[in-house]
């Protein structure tokens, strides 16, 4: 059974078709770089994947849980971080994490936010208020969250955007670690994260799939990955 | 990580949220703001301008005859972060990809709401207190009545569930705009309204409108008109059960504007 299954989704926004007849899945051990220009209809169909918005038509399952029918018990088994990594900024880092911990219904969340905090080394600014955070510490929040209960998917909205260098390392790092036990989903706009990160790509331009193949496949088309993207986005 | 997805308890989300929302009332100088204000209003309300003292009786009848104008305001000041907020940090997307149903969360965010409302009201009980410690005292008090002090708690209770009803209109007003202050003008004017119903003037230019028989029914939605009997000692199903369906049908409505966002 796959870990991620979309079936057929489809998302319009009035007469903007954003999402046309989407359908993949994702095993687990599979990390997906999910590529689009902006506006191809990422960021709809990964929130169509984590519950936050419904489908006008095709299901979406994470672990065997169709989204819109058993949503609660889909999103026990889900870490979504949404584009930008939105947080309560009013909030302490180590009380946001607690928060989600708690809401999870975890059964130890202090031990849960402990580690989460080590992991994703947040221990320094563990007791600042998020609002006070640099960008890169806030993806890091973001990310944080999403892996808080070790889930068994993850799909996170461009989790490297705006990082220096050295905290785009530092998310690479960490999800590779995690990656053999879990079905992960990455969209992004920086090619070289393919290479780095993942198992498989699947590229979308106007809401449709123009390519679903193997990280080797797809790193074969062309040395030059930005004139391979152009072209499959045309 | 040591805690994997479990099964967590159906009350986990809600009590989580409710604890964060109730909290997050205090992490601002907001909520002392508000705490102040309706205090400074409630006691100087009931005492300049309800002549509470003058009247010379041990009751809070002219105290609480002004608590639907200060619900009418600021229920709907402490009701418009309950979803603009989230809408406005993005945060409404995190919440909702979580294990929680929005029915859960709207619940949670709206008793939160509700009992710092609570607080507020319990922070006048000073003026319950001095009433009372006046009507017990003639050579202090030109005393008429004693304190009966079931009357006040029946009016503590409908001050209360007033709130309730106000707080349950800013749920939709928050619930339909990012914008705090949308939220905060939208839920007043619709409060505002149900505040008026029942006033003379309102009444003549509805009657105007729908004739005396209509207006007598559209009395009956007024908030006054519903505290009232709680401020005599009159224990009521009617008057109970308009401001919980009022509660109720605010956070209905909002759930479900949530739901279809």
């Amino acid at each position: 059974m796959p870990l991620i299954e979309a079936k057929n989704l489809s998302k319009s926004y009035g007469v903007i078709r954003a999402v046309s007849d989407v359908s993949f899945s994702v095993d687990r051990g599979e990390v997906i770089g999910f590529l689009g220009p902006n506006g191809a209809g990422k960021s709809t169909t990964m929130k169509m994947l984590a519950g936050h918005i419904r489908a006008d038509s095709g299901t979406a399952s994470i672990a065997g849980f169709e989204v819109a029918a058993e949503s609660v018990a889909a999103k026990q088994h889900l870490g979504y971080s949404p584009e930008g990594a939105p947080a309560y900024g009013e909030m302490t880092v180590r009380e946001f994490l607690r928060f989600a911990a708690d809401l999870r219904g975890l059964a130890d969340p202090a031990a849960s936010v402990r580690e989460t905090l080590a992991l994703c080394r947040l221990e320094e600014v563990a007791a600042q208020t998020i609002d006070t955070l640099s960008k890169g510490y806030r993806m890091r929040v973001g990310f944080a969250q999403a892996v808080i209960h070790d889930p068994e998917v993850l799909i996170l909205d461009e989790p490297t955007d705006g990082l220096d260098p050295n905290q785009k390392f530092e998310v690479r790092r960490i999800l590779k670690e995690m990656a053999a036990r879990k079905a992960v989903i990455i969209s992004t706009h920086i090619l070289e994260e393919v290479g780095e990160l993942c198992t498989r790509v699947i590229v979308i331009a106007k809401g449709e799939v123009r390519c679903d193949e193997s990280r080797d496949k797809f790193l074969a088309r062309g040395p030059d990955l930005n004139a391979v993207f152009r072209k499959l986005t045309a | 990580m040591s805690s994997a997805p479990s099964s967590p308890s159906r009350f986990a989300p809600f009590t989580a949220i409710m604890r964060r929302e109730f909290a997050g009332y205090f992490r601002t100088p907001l909520a002392y703001v508000f705490l102040a204000v309706f205090n400074a209003f409630a006691v100087s309300l009931a005492f300049f301008v309800g002549g509470l003292f003058e009247s010379g009786v041990a009751s809070l009848d002219r105290f609480f005859l002004y608590h639907p104008w200060l619900w009418a305001f600021l229920a709907p000041a402490a009701g418009a972060r309950l979803w603009a907020e989230e809408r406005r940090q993005g945060t409404i997307e995190l919440l909702l990809t979580w294990p929680v149903t929005v029915w859960q969360a709207a619940l949670g965010k709206f008793l939160a709401a509700w009992l710092f409302l609570a607080c507020a009201l319990l922070m006048t009980l000073p003026v319950a207190f001095t009433v009372g410690y006046l009507g017990n005292d003639g050579s202090r008090w030109n005393i008429i009545t004693g304190p009966d002090w079931g009357v006040i708690a029946g009016g503590y209770a409908g001050s209360l569930l007033c709130a309730g009803a106000c707080l349950g209109i800013a749920a939709i007003a928050s619930a339909l705009t990012r914008n705090q202050v949308i939220a905060f003008v939208t839920g007043f004017l619709a409060c505002f309204i149900l505040v008026l119903v029942g006033y003379g003037v309102f009444d003549e230019l509805l009657a105007g409108v729908l004739g005396s028989g209509g207006v007598d029914e559209i009395r009956r939605l007024g908030l006054w008109r519903n505290l009232e009997p709680f401020t005599l000692g009159l224990v009521d199903a009617r008057p109970i059960a308009y401001f919980l369906s009022v509660a109720f049908a605010g956070l209905g409505l909002s759930t479900i504007i949530i739901e279809r966002r």
